[in-house]
Parts: C-alpha cells; structure tokens; sequence
C-alpha cells in the first residue's frame, strides 16, 4: 500500500542533492561527517606534519592508543543514552588494573609457579568479575535507591580510586606475566600477516552477509528496497576500506631485535637484508573491534538495546509498556563495569605495570569521546560505532600535536576546544534537521 | 443492540471500593464502577477529580492503596502494566506514553517485541505488522521508520490506538484520546471506539468534551474530589443533569434551581 514505486518527479529531485542522495543509501550521515572530520584532521596533521602522519607506524600506534578509551566509549553510550552518567570508569579502570597486576605478580606465582600458562586466564576472568561487580553495585546504588548516577560515580571515583592506592600501597607492581603482556599490543602483541588478512576477510564477508540479509529480508515482507547500487557501493566501499586498513597495519614492522628472535624461534635463517615481519593487527585493536561489534548487536538488535534507547526517549513509556527499567540500567551500568574492566587488562598489560594513577582521567576522554561521536547528553540518541570514532578523533588529535612537537598544555587547550566545537556543530545540524 | 449488551451481560471488569492516596491527599476514595462487554462507560469529571488516577490503578501503572478488580466475576490482583496487559486490559495514555526517539513499529512493540528464532529483534515483522494495523486505522501512515518525535499530533495517536487494537484488547482505557486532535482525526477516533464496541471490547473512556460523552457513551460515571458521584445512564438524563453532577455533585433529582443557576453562571 505504501511501497508505491518513486514517482518520476522524485527521481529527477533526488539525482540533483547530494543529501537525497545519500537519504537513497540509507547511510548515516552524522557518522560520514565524523569519517570526513577524521580524514580531514588526518590530512591536515599530515601535510603540517612533514608527511609523519599517516605513515604505518603512526597509524598502527594511533590503533594501539585509540583501544582503551574506545572500548570503553562504547558502554558509556549505552549509559548516557538511558539519561545517566558514570564518572568512574577512570577509577574502575585503576582498581581493576592494580588488582590484577598483584594477582599476577604476587598471588598467582606463589600458588601456580611464575609464568604458568594459566595465569593470563585467570588475569583476564578476574578483571572482568571485578568490573562487573563494581558497576553492578553502583548500578544498584542508583536504580534502587534512586541516588542520581553522577553522585554515585563521583563518590565511586573517590572510592575506586584510593582502594586502587590503598591495596597497592602506592607502589608500582610489575612485571606482568608475558601472555598478558600481549594483550597489550607491545612489541610482539600482534596477530601477524596471516591473520590479519584472514581477519579482514571474514570482515568483508561479514559486511556482505549483512547486506544481502537485509535484503532479503526487506523482500521477506514486501518493503521497499535499497536501490542495488547502493548496496554495492557501501560493499564495495566498506570490502576497500578494510582490506585498505590491513595492508596499512601490515606495513609496519616487528623492530629489528624483535624479528630477529621471532627468526631463531621459527628456524629462519636471517637474511642479509635483515628481515620484514608484519605486525599486523595489535590484540587491543582486535579487542576493541570485538567490543565495538557486540555493543552494535546488543544495541541494536537485542531487546535489552531497544529497552535502554526506550528509556532513554520516555523513562514512563517503558515502564508502561512493562520493561523492568531499573534493572536495565542495573544491567547497564554492569556492562560499563566490565568493559572498564578491558580497558583495564589492555593499559595493564600495555605498560606492563600496575600503576596508581592508571586511567586517571580516563572517565572524561570516555565521555567526549562518546559525546564527539553523536550521544546526547539529553538521553535517547547515540550510536557505538560513532563512538569508536569519537575516540579514534580524539586520539588522532592528540597524537597529531605530539609529532607536530605542540606543547601538552597547548594540547589540552585543542583537545577542549574541539569538544565543545564538535557539539556545537552537531546541535545545529540537529535544529535543522527538524 | 448495544443496549442488550450493555445491559445483560456480566461485568467484564469490575472495580471494587477502590482507593488511592497520595501522601495523605485521597485522590480517589472509595470508588466503585464496572465495564460491560460491547459497552462505553465515560469517566467524567473536573480536573483533579481522581479520573485517572482511578483508571491507572486497572492498568497498572498506579496500584491502588486498597480495593478489588474482578474480570469476568474473578478477582484479579494488577501490579504492574505487565499484569493488566496479560488480563487484555490495554490503556491509550493521555501523554500517549511513547517513546519519542524510537520508531513506530518499536513502539508498538515496546515491551512485547516480536522475535526471530535467533534471540534478536525481528524488526521487518514488527514493520510489517504495524504497516497492517495501521492500513485499517489511518491508511495515510506512512513513516514507519522515523523517531515518532518527527510525527505529527494525529500520527502520534494513531500509534497509541494502534498499539492496543493489535494486542487484541478485552478491555481498553482510552484517556482524553480526542484532546490533542482536529476533527477529522476525533471524527476517526469516534469511529474506531463504534468498531471496537461492536467486536465487544469493554471501554472505558475518559473525557473533558461532554459532547463527545453524550455521543459515545452508553454509560456515565461521573467522580468530584476523589468520589464516585454516580453512574447513570446516558438515555436517562441530559446533559445539563450530568453537568449537575460534575459541578455540584448531585444526582438527577437533587438538583435544586438555585445549583442551575450556579452552573450556567
């Protein structure tokens, strides 16, 4: 009854804007604005730059960096989404680390013996319960008792924060098991060549299904469909991009001292010319990436994603309609618990240490990085992928200025400015687009 | 025909010496009223008279303080909507309840969301069931996949009464559901409450315009202050009577000369 097909006058409209034109893709235009932003500062960084920029090393390091605070965006979409906050992901991060740092320095060696295999694992278990039961119970705190979340992640963050100085005595713990350590993405926390492309191409073929699912099930109930052009622009688009971005992270290299270890343990004889390993991607980024796909599907094609985007829109319209809203944002709240708890095994193991000041500030980067990304603070809106990007914004800045040699403070004064540049440009953008 | 089941059949719904407090204030007291299959029972009264908060005690939004609800003759215990919606008692909110940054079909479905075999949402099934409700209530619907924010007044309702006509409703509580419309739309909204009573839903309809009272209901009940004033029966009284009733609180009979002149002014 609807799907009429397009009258003659639309076509001839639709092939004069590009706007209409991208309405017909059905693409997202505030998260292609973000991938134009991010493209333009990558230019602009490399051309000021003297050509350092956009170099294998330089963007496989922005990879590495961009991790934590990007898995940890990801759930603070979800949080700012159902009209809360959470201020101690930076704390939570701190506590996790410095406990996990112990166990695997002073617990487990004692108990299983130094560098067992299992230790890692354990590591890695450990530090997700601990986030979990961390933002479970400030969860509580804020459904149950009805406490307003900004209170009880400000006091979290003083909580979380001294117990992290308080079990650790304010000292540096390190060294980390050397499984562990990979899950850092250091010198050899790569997956290599191979794997990377393997990666890449369950991607593409990943990207393939999904479009022609969707098709299929458009067709399913009769619905107008994507024109098949623009299906097979977004796959071609997105097949190029991936395989682009591996061939790049393919690029750099394992450091001369590191391949040459890598050649003895393989039984290669190492070449006159020295030898090029791949590193490929690092086990953070592939963490993140993991993260970032099971926040999308949780958020949008799971009921307790409809619940939290529902609450977030009209808190009284979920209850009514029978959604159990404090413990979604219980649940919520427990997610953002474990995913700081991942941020928290990747920072550890990065810098090989449990530190105090770990994730220190953390929290705001999160949130910026959220709200860069398209979240309003208002509740209701916000997507994972814009958020990944949000960080990824934020993190090519930043490392743009450390190789333009910009001084820190200089940094943080950019970094603010185009926070609140970056929202003010979206709410225009809002007001006209309704 | 309406009047035979108006008047034979057995309580649908029954509301038993109802109460509700809010901090001391009895925002509805003792109230006690029933819904007949295939009938129309209007809600009337002033602001503040205790209208919906009395009905959101049946949908669950509100549990009462005290009081019973018996369905068919059976008494039944409704705590939260899950409850009320599980008994097909549906409620159209005055606010319309809905969530402004999610789409149609979502809406619809919120809270009961259509699921494919693997656990996920089934949106195109929610879409394409929405798209059929909606081809029977307001076939100019058309935008089923924007924020329903984006919608116009009548769209917006066309949603809500979407919602508990395709969960197949016993009962259906419609608050103010003509206010925010224009004549048109109320004149389709009047259609669809004739089409439900025909298919033998019991309606309860809340509302300020006594026109639209008088040219629905089958049966008035009119509350002041938290009370059960009465319930009479629309063929037997006018409606300066059931002003009376609002206004003054006093039945058909009691009403002196000196009460007319306070209604008029």
């Amino acid at each position: 009854m609807t799907d009429s097909p397009e009258t003659p006058t639309d076509t001839i409209e639709e092939t004069r804007s590009v706007g209409s034109l991208l309405r017909r893709m059905e693409v997202d235009t505030r998260l292609l604005g973000m991938i134009v932003s991010l493209m333009v500062i990558w230019i602009g960084f490399h051309l000021m730059s003297g050509g350092t920029f956009l170099t294998p090393r330089n963007l496989w390091n922005l990879s590495v960096q961009t991790s934590s605070v990007g898995i940890m965006a990801t759930g603070m979409v979800l949080v700012i989404v159902t009209r809360n906050i959470d201020l101690s992901v930076g704390a939570i991060l701190g506590l996790t680390g410095m406990s996990i740092a112990l166990l695997q320095t002073e617990v487990l060696p004692e108990i299983l013996g130094f560098e067992h295999w299992s230790i890692w694992i354990i590591a890695v278990v450990v530090a997700l319960l601990i986030g979990a039961l961390v933002g479970a119970f400030q969860g509580v705190i804020i459904s149950y008792a009805g406490v307003p979340s900004f209170i009880v992640t400000l006091g979290g963050l003083l909580v979380w924060r001294g117990a992290a100085w308080w079990i650790s005595r304010g000292v540096t713990i390190a060294p980390m098991d050397s499984t562990f350590q990979l899950l850092g993405g250091g010198s050899r926390g790569s997956i290599g060549a191979t794997w990377s492309w393997v990666v890449g191409v369950i991607a593409c073929a990943g990207l393939v299904f999904m479009l022609v699912n969707g098709r299929r099930n458009r067709r399913r109930f009769g619905f107008k469909l994507r024109p098949l052009w623009a299906d097979l622009a977004i796959g071609v688009i997105g097949v190029a991009v991936i395989l682009g971005a591996i061939a790049v992270l393919n690029r750099y290299y394992l450091p001369e001292r590191v391949a040459m270890e890598v050649a003895a343990e393989q039984g290669i004889a190492w070449p006159e010319g020295g030898l090029e390993i791949s590193r490929g991607i690092a086990y953070p980024v592939l963490i993140m990436l993991g993260v970032a796909l099971v926040m999308t599907f949780v958020a949008t094609r799971r009921k307790y994603g409809r619940y939290v985007f529902a609450i977030g829109g009209n808190p009284e319209a979920a209850v009514l309609g029978g959604v159990n809203t404090r413990w979604i944002v219980v649940k919520t709240f427990m997610v953002m618990g474990i995913l700081a708890g991942v941020a928290a095994i990747v920072s550890t193991a990065r810098l090989n240490a449990g530190v105090v000041s770990l994730g220190t500030l953390s929290e705001l980067y999160v949130i910026a990085a959220a709200v860069i990304g398209g979240t309003s603070l208002a509740g209701g809106v916000g997507t994972i992928p814009g958020a990944v990007l949000g960080a990824l914004v934020m993190q090519s800045l930043q490392s743009g200025m450390v190789l333009m040699g910009v001084d820190a403070p200089l940094q943080d004064i950019v970094v603010g400015i185009v926070l609140v540049g970056a929202v003010a440009i979206d709410s225009i953008y809002r007001r006209r687009a309704t | 025909m309406t009047m035979n089941q108006a008047g034979n059949g057995p309580p649908l719904v029954e509301l038993r010496h109802m109460h509700v407090a809010f901090g001391g204030v009895h925002a509805v007291e003792d109230v006690t009223i029933d819904v007949r299959p295939g009938e129309v029972h209007a809600l009337v009264g002033g602001n503040g008279a205790g209208k919906t908060t009395l009905v959101r005690t049946l949908s669950g939004a509100h549990p009462g303080d005290s009081g019973e609800i018996f369905i068919n003759g059976e008494k039944v215990e409704i705590h939260t909507p899950r409850d009320a919606k599980e008994l097909g008692i549906e409620t159209i909110y005055q606010t319309l309840a809905l969530a402004e940054n999610v789409d149609a079909p979502a809406n619809m479905f919120l809270g009961r969301e259509m699921l494919t075999r693997w656990k996920t949402l089934d949106d195109s099934a929610m879409e394409s069931a929405t798209r059929e409700v909606m081809g029977r209530l307001n076939p100019k619907f058309e935008n089923f996949r924007v924020p329903v924010q984006s919608l116009s007044g009548g769209q917006r309702q066309s949603v809500a009464i979407a919602k508990a006509v395709y969960f197949n409703a016993r009962i259906l509580i419609m608050d103010e559901p003509t206010a925010a419309l224009g004549p048109a739309e109320t004149e389709q909204v009047r259609e669809l409450i004739r089409q439900l009573k025909a298919e033998g839903i019991g309606i309860i309809l809340i509302s300020h315009d006594i026109h639209d009272v008088f040219d629905m209901a089958d049966r008035i009940s009119v509350m002041l202050q938290g009370k059960l004033v009465g319930t009479v029966n629309k063929e037997d009284v006018t409606m300066d009577e059931v002003l009376a009733m609002i206004i003054v609180g006093k039945l058909p009979g009691e009403v002196t000369d000196l009460d007319l002149d306070q209604i008029h002014g």
